[in-house]
């Protein structure tokens, strides 16, 4: 009995590394997931239809196509890749930073439509009145829209983290399946599978992944819940 | 020197504005809803754009199309009150003043101590701003735009979300603000009842157009101004000086004119200034001295002009020695009595019409430093 409920040392490994690359991934998109939401939302620029389609991508190509662009930009001798690795040593294929990058890929159309969304929301009036008590824009932008648009941002930051956690298909193309370096919850479940006597394993895994689901989402819906009674009119 | 002259062209609809107004001083635009007031004052905000003109505030240009020339709404120093307040929710009444006084110009106008003061924040100063009533929102909303320093102050329709009650709580602070400080005043609103409290200067809007502007009392025997109240609300503002009270009926005694009328009356004190309107429809035209009336009120005139109002009435502006006052008869009335310009006229006024509600203090014109 217990020995279904308790993790082998394997198996807290790929959960603390699930963490942490999620986390890393929720960290690298939220700047650009914000200045893409309000690019998108606040100006009107010729391409910005197109711009809409390049962010949803990840949401309808399949995984392991993101994947394969990620190895031709970022790998060792793509264009991107190359270059990092000769200016500051900097790897990402088969390490923990390519996880996350691949996840953070994967997960940036799902924040950039949260963050959309809480920006729409937010009342042109209280930036006009900013302006008039004399904020400027970079002013008005930090002190009314980012503090008010503020529940989308954390309801969206934490779906990614949730959505993060379960990424497979990018992850195993770009960086592979190397335990303690790469091999993530998702990974980890799909090794246990491929292994004779898995099964135990696969189950433990399984479980845990769709509690750590849950827990994002209530998180994500209660955060969000909080902070809109907090500055609802 | 408030200079205004705007143009601006919305589909089928077009805003053709133009006015001026001496600092200090309150200009009340008046108009229908939708005859372009807020837009008007959105322009004058900086926070709309306009196709063609000009703004001028004390010498300083805030936009001038032809030169290139439009100043940030930031930069404008122009303070607003928006119909809605527009507080920000994620900030207490504390958090909403001090962001307007970190980011206002020098030099200092208005002291933060002094506004809350005026607008009885202090008890509000810890709250949230969203479990506050209608009229703590406005007066927040007001004292909020008093921070950032302005030069003068904008202020769209900041009653008309209120209900009467609330609307009676928060003009006794528009009233002080006026006479209190030397900041103008820029007031939309289409009700009439407070432009009469607050305005020292009227400018008429229709449809896109400012038809006509002057000082109160000269606007309110003008027929553009008439055209839009309606004829039951015409009526003259005259300037009032209370004289006494007269101890066995308990109404003022007050000088209208060269005459005096009788007037009920809150704690008006002997010498105090005072504004009063009196309705045309409350008025009778006698061509001979009244006598054995029920009528006590009795001001001895010339008509000086006899208009057509709607069929069969007419209205008779009547010269009662410095202040006109109007009268609306019956056009058969006008033939029996033969009356015309020119002829010497008594008008008669119910006591009981002139109430607290006509009654208001004259501005006080604060001259500036």
């Amino acid at each position: 009995m217990t020995s279904a409920v308790s993790l082998r040392a394997d198996e807290y490994a790929a959960l603390y590394l699930s963490l942490e690359v999620a986390t890393r991934a929720v960290l690298l998109d939220l700047p650009f997931a914000i200045a893409t939401a309000w690019l998108l939302t606040r100006r009107r620029f010729y391409g910005r239809a197109a711009l809409d389609a390049i962010v949803h991508l990840p949401l309808v190509l399949p995984p392991v196509v993101v994947g394969y662009v990620l190895l031709l930009v970022f790998g060792a001798r793509g264009p991107i890749g190359g270059w990092l690795d000769r200016t500051f040593g900097l790897q990402l294929v088969f390490t923990a930073n390519g996880a996350a990058l691949a996840t953070a890929v994967m997960s940036f159309p799902l924040m950039v439509r949260a963050i959309r969304i809480s920006l729409e929301n937010v009342d042109r009036g209280l930036e006009d009145a900013a302006r008039t008590l004399g904020a400027g824009a970079l002013d008005r932008f930090a002190t009314i829209t980012l503090p008010l648009m503020l529940p989308g941002v954390l309801a969206g930051a934490v779906t990614a983290f949730s959505a993060g956690l379960g990424e497979f298909g990018a992850v195993i193309t770009f960086v592979s399946n190397i335990p303690g370096e790469t091999r993530t919850l998702p990974l980890a479940l799909y090794t246990a599978l491929q292994t004779p006597n898995g099964d135990a394993e696969a189950a433990r895994l399984a479980t845990l992944s769709v509690v750590l689901g849950i827990a994002g989402l209530l998180l994500a819906e209660g955060l969000a819940r909080a902070l809109r009674r907090r500055l609802g009119p | 020197m408030l200079e205004v002259r705007v143009c601006k062209l919305r589909g089928d609809w077009r805003l053709d504005a133009e006015f001026s107004m001496p600092t200090p001083g309150i200009v009340a635009l008046f108009g229908r809803s939708g005859c372009g007031k807020s837009t008007l004052v959105d322009i004058i905000a900086g926070l709309v754009a306009a196709d063609s003109g000009r703004v001028a505030l004390d010498g300083h240009v805030l936009l001038d199309v032809a030169q290139h020339c439009d100043v940030k709404p930031e930069r404008r120093r122009i303070g607003y009150v928006f119909q809605d307040a527009k507080l920000f929710p994620h900030l207490s009444v504390a958090g909403n003043l001090s962001y307007a006084a970190r980011r206002a110009g020098s030099p200092e106008i208005v002291s933060f101590d002094a506004v809350i003061d005026l607008l009885a924040l202090g008890p509000l100063l810890a709250r949230r701003t969203q479990g506050l009533s209608g009229g703590e929102r406005q007066r927040v909303a007001i004292g909020r735009a008093l921070l950032c320093q302005p030069r003068l102050l904008l202020l769209d329709e900041p009653l008309a979300a209120l209900d009467a009650a609330r609307r009676a709580e928060v003009l006794p602070y528009l009233e002080a603000l006026r006479d209190q400080l030397a900041v103008p005043m820029v007031y939309v609103s289409h009700q009439f009842d407070e432009v009469l409290r607050l305005a020292t200067h009227l400018v008429l809007m229709d449809a896109g157009k400012t038809v006509a502007q002057g000082d109160l009392g000269a606007m309110s025997l003008r027929p553009e101004l008439r055209a839009i109240i309606g004829a039951e609300a015409v009526g003259s503002i005259v300037d009032a000086e209370v004289l006494g009270i007269d101890s066995a009926s308990g109404l003022h005694r007050v000088r209208v004119g060269a005459g005096v009328l009788a007037l009920r009356g809150a704690g008006a004190a002997p010498g105090s200034r005072w504004r009063v309107q009196i309705l045309a429809r409350d008025v009778i035209v006698a061509t001979e001295a009244p006598r054995s009336l029920s009528v006590r009120n009795e001001l001895a005139g010339t008509i000086v002009a006899i208009a057509a109002d709607e069929p069969d009435a007419d209205l008779v502006s009547i010269d009662v020695g410095g202040a006109t006052i109007l009268a609306r008869i019956t056009s058969a009335a006008t033939r029996s009595l033969g009356l015309h310009p020119g002829m010497a006229a008594w008008a008669l006024v119910k006591s009981v019409s002139l109430s607290g509600r006509s009654l208001a203090r004259a501005p006080l014109t604060k001259t500036r430093a």
